[in-house]
């Protein structure tokens, strides 16, 4: 069962069976790695914080680039006016990065490689997004999926392609990240496996190939985690600035 | 946009394949919601941790040092700048105080020259004056002996040639006669010389 490609994405119970009234919500390695992601983080920023020298040493320089990181990151995107959910952005891209890093450990779990989890963040970024863009602007926040400059005639199907693609933020957030951990986890292992059937002589190649693709999913790692914090920046944005 | 119509196609395929596949190897587990309760559970709980930590605690304290950091490195900055000038302003005094002493120095050699150059001359004229006054009563010895070696020459002339015509003719030849004979030969021996 191993070979399989796909039971690197099991979930399974790690001690006893945990219910709330009838919901099952057991303790998994899913839970597991979410927990070894979240401690990881705090570790490494509270370590990084701790310190208060004006020459930083390794943990504080990482810590305080990722924090300028971050925040060049929104004020880019979204203006002055997302400094508020600084602290938001910054817990999300931290987290799915250390998620993504996480999986790229062999036999450790991709937690990002699950669309459920990815699916509750981007609708929790979605309905946030779409609250703060009615409390900011009222009714005016509808203004978004009627673009300025379009011709009359094609205002009905533009707004209904603004709709949809505004409707569709969640999907495209959510599968964008669960696919590409998901692709990338399976295809290493299928490159892995390539390794073991084709032996000694031939397994080399794939071997190389390996290598290859570990490097390139750690790189996917970070750029997907970096995507999925700027796209959440951008639909703050047009919730924030709204001149659409 | 088409990006999107492609991801949606994706996740449909994945669908299908999960209802294919379920029959025979259990498929895609991300697609088994035995678990989705449980990791909905534990990422709000995680994520929420997490993200209240990061916010009340850590974050403040990293935008803190980085705050003062910067007021630090502005600190320094302008200390720097402020030495800067100070520097600035005790090389110029430096160059002053350098380029008084010069022209004292200038000032003391050329004094020193003029008093040199004064005493030299004075020295000088004082010698010149000396040296004019012995040059004058040598020269007014000298014109002293000329004037008297004439006459005497004339004189003794006059002597011998009285004793030599004494001698010749043994006759006493007026004297006076003899004086202006010789002086008008002496006159004529001059007047040759001259020529």
């Amino acid at each position: 069962m191993a070979s399989n490609p796909m039971y690197q994405f099991n979930v399974y119970r790690i001690g006893p069976e945990i219910k709330l009234g009838s919901v099952d919500i057991s303790f998994t390695n899913a839970s597991l790695f979410m927990v070894i992601s979240s401690l990881a983080i705090l570790i490494i920023f509270n370590l990084g914080a701790k310190k208060k020298t004006v020459i930083p040493d390794k943990l504080q320089l990482l810590s305080e680039l990722s924090y300028s990181f971050v925040a060049k990151m929104i004020s880019d995107t979204a203006g002055s006016k997302a400094k508020p959910y600084f602290s938001f952005i910054f817990s999300l891209f931290m987290f799915v990065l250390f998620c993504n890093m996480f999986g790229m450990i062999p036999y450790a779990f991709t937690v990002t490689s699950h669309i459920i989890v990815t699916f509750v963040l981007a609708a929790f970024i979605f309905v946030g997004v779409t609250i703060i863009g009615f409390m900011k602007h009222g009714l005016g926040y509808l203004k978004l999926f009627v673009p300025s400059g379009v011709p009359m005639v094609l205002l009905p199907l533009i707004v209904v392609i603004e709709i949809i693609s505004y409707l569709s933020r969640p999907i495209s957030l959510s599968v964008r990240l669960f696919a590409n951990m998901m692709a990338g986890h399976t295809m290493m292992k299928v490159f892995g496996g390539f390794v073991i059937s084709l032996g000694i002589v031939g397994g080399w190649l794939p071997l190389s190939f390996s290598v290859a693709l570990t490097g390139l999913e750690i790189l996917v790692a970070f750029l997907q985690a970096y995507v999925f914090a700027i796209l959440t920046c951008i639909y703050l944005n047009d919730a924030l600035n709204l001149h659409h | 946009m088409l990006k999107k119509i492609v991801f949606l196609l994706f996740v449909t395929c994945f669908a299908c394949i999960n209802t294919v596949f379920a029959s025979e190897s259990g498929g895609m587990p991300q697609l088994n919601p035995e678990f989705w309760i449980s990791q909905i559970f534990w990422l709000i709980i995680t994520f929420g941790i997490l993200f209240i930590v990061l916010t009340k605690v850590i974050l403040p304290k990293i935008s803190d040092n980085l705050e003062t950091r910067k007021s630090q490195i502005l600190e320094n900055i302008e200390t720097a700048d402020k030495q800067k000038e100070e520097s600035q302003k005790k090389i110029e005094e430096y160059e002053k105080i350098i380029l008084e002493s010069k022209l004292k120095a200038k000032s003391y050699f050329n004094e020193a020259r003029e008093k040199i150059l004064n005493d030299i001359s004075k020295k000088r004229a004082a010698l010149e004056k000396d040296l004019d006054e012995e040059i004058g009563e040598v020269e007014k010895e000298l014109s002293d002996v000329k004037n008297k070696s004439g006459e005497k020459i004339n004189k003794i002339a006059a002597e011998t040639s009285a004793e030599l015509i004494k001698e010749l003719i043994g006759e006493e030849v007026n004297s006076s006669s003899i004086a202006a004979i010789v002086e008008d030969q002496s006159k004529i021996n001059k007047e040759r010389k001259d020529v």
